[in-house]
């Protein structure tokens, strides 16, 4: 897999991602994100019948968080909770056909914030029960 | 797609007249100026005028200049070579927080050797405090270096008062004006300099070549051992083709090309700065390189900014370390007080005299839209 440069793919997703948004009245909100290294990212979901029904993701990221983040929503939008807790950043980079090393610690961050959002969902739930 | 390099700060187009003037030396004309015969000679005459060429610009004696592979090299040599050869009666060596990572990063290495480096601070614009590096001098001080016109925020140094300061309290003074070189005054004799650094591919020259300018009685110990050449400092065959080159580079440099980029910068920051939210870091007008902008936005990342700019041609760079081999913040950004969040949203854009109006109408064209849609991508307000 490419180690060195951005792939086309990659770049695709950070020129016209397609999960740039708010979603409307979501359901659970992921924030992560290191301040100190300059990088945030949010990501809302909304579910419904255990899946994930909407997503989107905003962040103050550089084009291999943006594009990351892009291609998580589009592997986790219409998947069950169960199924979206399984996938690894791992997945995300060989989705986006690589990336150069040094930036994969900036890819992470759209995983991370998936993660954040089941748990927040789950918690949710858990006291309204 | 038509390609607009902006980042002329990293390196530059070679002139034309460069090539044409460098080229019989890759031919007919390939001797090694350390050889006595005709091919010998041929190389070493055209090298010695190539030193005269390049001492007379900054007023220095054509022996005092030796050449070197470069930028990195000749601070590398400076450093070195004098801590070396005042170890261990003397240990100190005084520099700033903002130089280029090839003194830093050879401070770092001293600091294990037994050296004791003192790393100045700078103000909002980035200039020294001449009274902290006065304070900061001790009888244990070899050399003050500071770089003269910044590579990521443009300023330029007041060299002639920290060169006073130097003189009077009787330590050697460096400057790294590998970025200033041509484009603004420099003189070893006003200025006081003892060892300057200058190289070739940031003036349209071709790069592997650059020079150390040493003045008379000052000594160094070598990094390379060898033959001998250039006064003993620096073994190993000269480059005579990048040197012939890198003397063209010189004597076509031209005034009026700075005066030309110093009004394309002005108009540049002008622009972006229309532009909510942004502000330029580094100082202004003729404290500043002809040919640097930097600017942060607020709230969105540097390197996505430069992404997308790509996609319009632009080839520009970062001040967000995201964009290197490090992932720190800018270490200069951070030193004339930016948060990390402002450092990694910053952009670097440098010019050269191949600039056009064109180029800098189109780029305040395309920018504000860019930022706009990477500010609604971004969640920070």
């Amino acid at each position: 897999m490419n180690t060195q440069t951005y792939s086309k793919k990659l770049l695709k997703h950070f020129r016209n991602p397609k999960f740039v948004k708010k979603v409307r009245n979501p359901d659970a909100i992921g924030e992560v994100g290191n301040l100190k290294c300059g990088d945030v990212m949010r990501m809302q979901i909304k579910v419904a019948d255990g899946k994930i029904k909407d997503i989107g993701f905003q962040t103050f990221g550089c084009p291999a968080a943006v594009a990351s983040s892009d291609m998580v929503c589009e592997l986790a939008k219409g998947k069950t909770l169960e199924e979206a807790k399984k996938f690894t950043n791992d997945d995300v980079v060989k989705e986006l056909g690589g990336m150069p090393l040094v930036k994969i610690h900036c890819s992470v961050l759209g995983i991370q914030a998936l993660r954040k959002a089941i748990e927040d969902y789950e918690r949710k739930n858990r006291s309204k029960s | 797609m038509k390609q607009i390099y902006f980042d002329n700060a990293a390196s530059t187009k070679t002139d034309e007249k460069v090539v044409e003037a460098m080229m019989p030396y890759f031919g007919e004309k390939f001797g090694n100026a350390s050889s006595v015969h005709v091919k010998g000679q041929e190389a070493k005459h055209a090298m010695e005028n190539a030193r005269k060429v390049i001492a007379k610009s900054i007023g220095a004696r054509t022996h005092e200049i030796i050449f070197t592979s470069g930028g990195t090299e000749s601070n590398n040599l400076t450093l070195k070579g004098l801590f070396w050869q005042n170890f261990p009666e003397k240990n100190h060596i005084i520099t700033t927080k903002i130089e280029h990572d090839c003194i830093l990063n050879t401070c770092k290495w001293l600091e294990k050797q037994g050296a004791k480096i003192t790393y100045l601070d700078v103000d909002s614009e980035g200039f020294v405090d001449l009274e902290q590096l006065r304070n900061s001098i001790t009888d244990k001080t070899i050399v003050v270096s500071v770089i003269h016109g910044n590579n990521e925020i443009g300023t330029i140094q007041d060299l002639e008062m920290i060169g006073k300061v130097c003189r009077e309290k009787n330590v050697l003074f460096h400057t790294d004006a590998c970025q200033s070189y041509t484009k603004t005054f420099l003189d070893v004799k006003t200025q006081n300099l003892d060892l300057v650094t200058l190289n070739s591919h940031k003036i349209h020259g071709p790069k592997g070549v650059g020079t150390l300018y040493i003045r008379d009685g000052i000594n160094l110990t070598p990094l390379f051992h060898g033959g001998g050449h250039e006064r003993k400092i620096r073994s190993g065959t000269e480059n005579v083709s990048g040197i012939v080159g890198f003397a063209k580079a010189v004597e076509i440099a031209d005034k009026r090309d700075v005066e030309k980029m110093a009004g394309m910068r002005d108009r540049l920051i002008e622009g972006i700065l229309k532009i909510e939210n942004t502000k330029l870091n580094g100082a202004q007008g003729d404290k500043r390189l002809c040919n640097n902008i930097n600017v942060s936005f607020n709230n969105i990342e540097g390197e996505a900014v430069g992404g997308y700019l790509e996609q319009k041609g632009f080839c520009t760079s970062t001040g967000s370390a995201c964009a290197s081999h490090s992932l720190e913040t800018s270490h200069v950004l951070k030193s004339i007080g930016l948060t990390p969040v402002q450092g990694n949203s910053s952009i670097r854009v440098s010019i050269s005299k191949f600039t056009t109006n064109e180029e800098v109408d189109y780029f305040l064209e395309v920018l504000p839209s860019i930022v706009n849609k990477l500010r609604r991508i971004s969640p920070l307000r």
